[in-house]
């Protein structure tokens, strides 16, 4: 087994545009910036959606389920200390150019596949909840 | 040939006029200013240029960007160093990747900004990172409390992607995954540099590897060993960008500016590319052929950014050189991108055996194998014809430009 991330966890700022989302799984729950005009999920968040222009944008729900796009194992130590750990580019079901860059946890790096489908589950450190993925059928 | 463009490309207006460059070494111990007067003295030299004709700057990344020794000196430090009086100065980390500095001085000069404009690149690397190693972007800013991070890099950082290694990384897994790129096709572009590298001097790797030594590297970030990684070093390239009518004051082969390749019509966005298997190099070919008459069939020599070996080829299909998916088979077994092949790749070793000279090697290394001048690695062509037509590419992933340079002016 990998680790779940490297030793230390290099935390966002929870800046206005951002800070829903990097709290947002305080309840468990995965949400994105949604426009409410064209039903466009907008990510990374911003004032405007990019595809109709819309300032009518708010956070949405989405399920936490996912695929796979592409990853990799890493093992370089950018994070003294840290074990070998998983990276993945992870579409988002309800919108797939969504790619969530993330880690994947509690999997064996060689059943990882492109196309596996994973779901959300949070890491709380300090303020944040990092949205990371586990294969579906894992809790 | 393709139908001419509608209207002349301005950038034809531009030729490079003269190169130059410092030592090239793992750690030279010098500083980021020395390197570059070197290159810059080198190239205004070569030129048949004095100080006094210099009217113009131009640099990448420019004032404080990167990890330590990535920016080198800025354009102010330059100037005032070499007690230069411009009617043209610019820097920036913005724009077609590393050559955005030798476009800007290109599109000054059509428009009658400059009329001789020193453009350099500068990496001190190598000494910046001692023995301890490549740093991810951003790590290394610790110590007194924690961090945090905003603007693109809390997206990845948090993840422990630190560096283009890891989206790279798995960029190549993509691949893998769409086209079937195998690790040992991906090996071709490592040993292909290896061999060139024997022939520079400068490179800062020269020993033979096989690709058993290849397959036996340690690995970075799967599928990218060490040996797809590029080689930090010290080191300072300069060319020289002049208006086309002092072609005949040159007393060797002027290289001109045949095209610019510059878009960026995806999302500008290591993780939101629409498209996991190409990136912005697709945008940026696209657009440098809808600007000329020549077509991936006129190049002569091809030199390609290889910070990471994917990078590569991920632009041999970009720029046409083969169909889409097609790069691995392309490289198989190396024949095509040989000296001799029918697509001389990274003919000075590139940046994963020269050293990561950031864009600039591949530039210099096209003007060189344009004017003859490669010595043992010049690339002759069949029936003994010297290289008309080089094709050299910077950056991928979310920021990659292009540009298209042949021997003389149209």
């Amino acid at each position: 087994m990998v680790a779940n991330g490297p030793m230390m966890r290099l935390l966002p700022r929870l800046s206005e545009d951002v800070a829903f989302y990097w709290t947002s799984g305080a309840d468990g729950v995965l949400r994105l910036l949604h426009c409410n005009a064209c039903g466009f999920f907008i990510h990374p968040p911003g004032p405007v959606c990019p595809r109709c222009l819309s300032r009518d944008v708010a956070p949405k729900a989405v399920s936490g389920h996912g695929h796979v796009e592409t990853f990799t194992v890493n093992h370089q130590q950018w994070i003294p200390g840290s074990d070998s750990y998983v990276i993945a580019w992870v579409s988002i079901d309800e919108q797939p150019s969504v790619r969530l860059t993330t880690n994947l946890v509690d999997v064996e790096p060689d059943d990882v596949y492109v196309g596996m489908p994973v779901h959300v589950v949070f890491e709380h450190v300090d303020d944040v909840w990092l949205p990371l993925f586990t294969p579906e059928g894992v809790s | 040939m393709s139908p001419p463009p509608a209207q002349e490309p301005l950038e034809r207006r531009a030729i490079i006029s003269g190169i130059g460059q410092s030592d090239v070494g793992r750690r030279l111990g010098r500083s980021d200013l020395d390197l570059t007067i070197e290159a810059a003295m080198a190239a205004i030299a070569d030129a048949g240029l004095s100080r006094d004709d210099i009217d113009g700057i131009s640099t990448y990344p420019g004032m404080g960007a990167g990890t330590a020794g990535f920016g080198g000196p800025t354009t102010p430090d330059v100037q005032d160093a070499m007690g230069l009086s411009l009617n043209w100065h610019d820097g920036g980390g913005e724009g077609p990747a590393q050559m955005r500095a030798v476009m800007a001085a290109a599109l000054a000069v059509a428009a009658g900004l400059a009329r001789h404009v020193l453009v350099y690149r500068t990496v001190t690397e190598g000494s910046a990172q001692g023995t301890g190693g490549r740093q991810g972007i951003g790590v290394s800013s610790g110590g007194g409390g924690m961090p945090r991070f905003g603007g693109f890099m809390q997206w990845s950082l948090p993840f422990g992607a630190a560096s283009a290694a890891n989206w790279l990384a798995m960029v190549a897994q993509r691949r893998m995954h769409e086209f079937g790129l195998t690790r040992e096709q991906m090996g071709q572009i490592a040993l292909n540099a290896r061999r060139n590298a024997a022939l520079n001097p400068k490179a800062v790797y020269r020993a033979p590897m096989s690709m058993d030594d290849y397959l036996a590297a340690r690995m970075i970030t799967t599928p990218l060993c060490l040996f797809d990684c590029d080689a930090p070093c010290d080191g300072s390239t300069a060319v020289i960008v002049s208006h086309r009518d002092v072609v005949g004051d040159l007393d060797h082969p002027a290289v001109g500016i045949n095209a610019l390749g510059t878009a960026l019509r995806g999302r500008p966005s290591w993780d939101q590319f629409d498209d996991m298997t190409s990136m912005a190099a697709r945008d940026a070919a696209a657009s440098m052929w809808e600007r000329t008459e020549l077509t991936p069939a006129d190049v002569d020599t091809a030199q390609l950014y290889d910070g990471f070996s994917i990078l590569t080829i991920v632009w041999l299909e970009a720029l046409g050189f083969c169909g889409r998916g097609e790069s691995g088979p392309f490289i198989e077994g190396g024949a095509a991108i040989a000296r001799d092949g029918v697509l001389p790749l990274n003919t000075a070793g590139g940046q994963l055996s020269g050293g990561r000279l950031h864009g600039f090697s591949l530039i210099h290394e096209a003007c060189v194998q344009l004017r003859g001048e490669g010595g043992e690695r010049q690339v002759v062509r069949p029936g003994g014809r010297a290289p008309e037509v080089a094709a050299v590419a910077n950056g991928g992933g979310p920021i990659a430009g292009t540009m298209l340079l042949t021997r003389g002016v149209g």
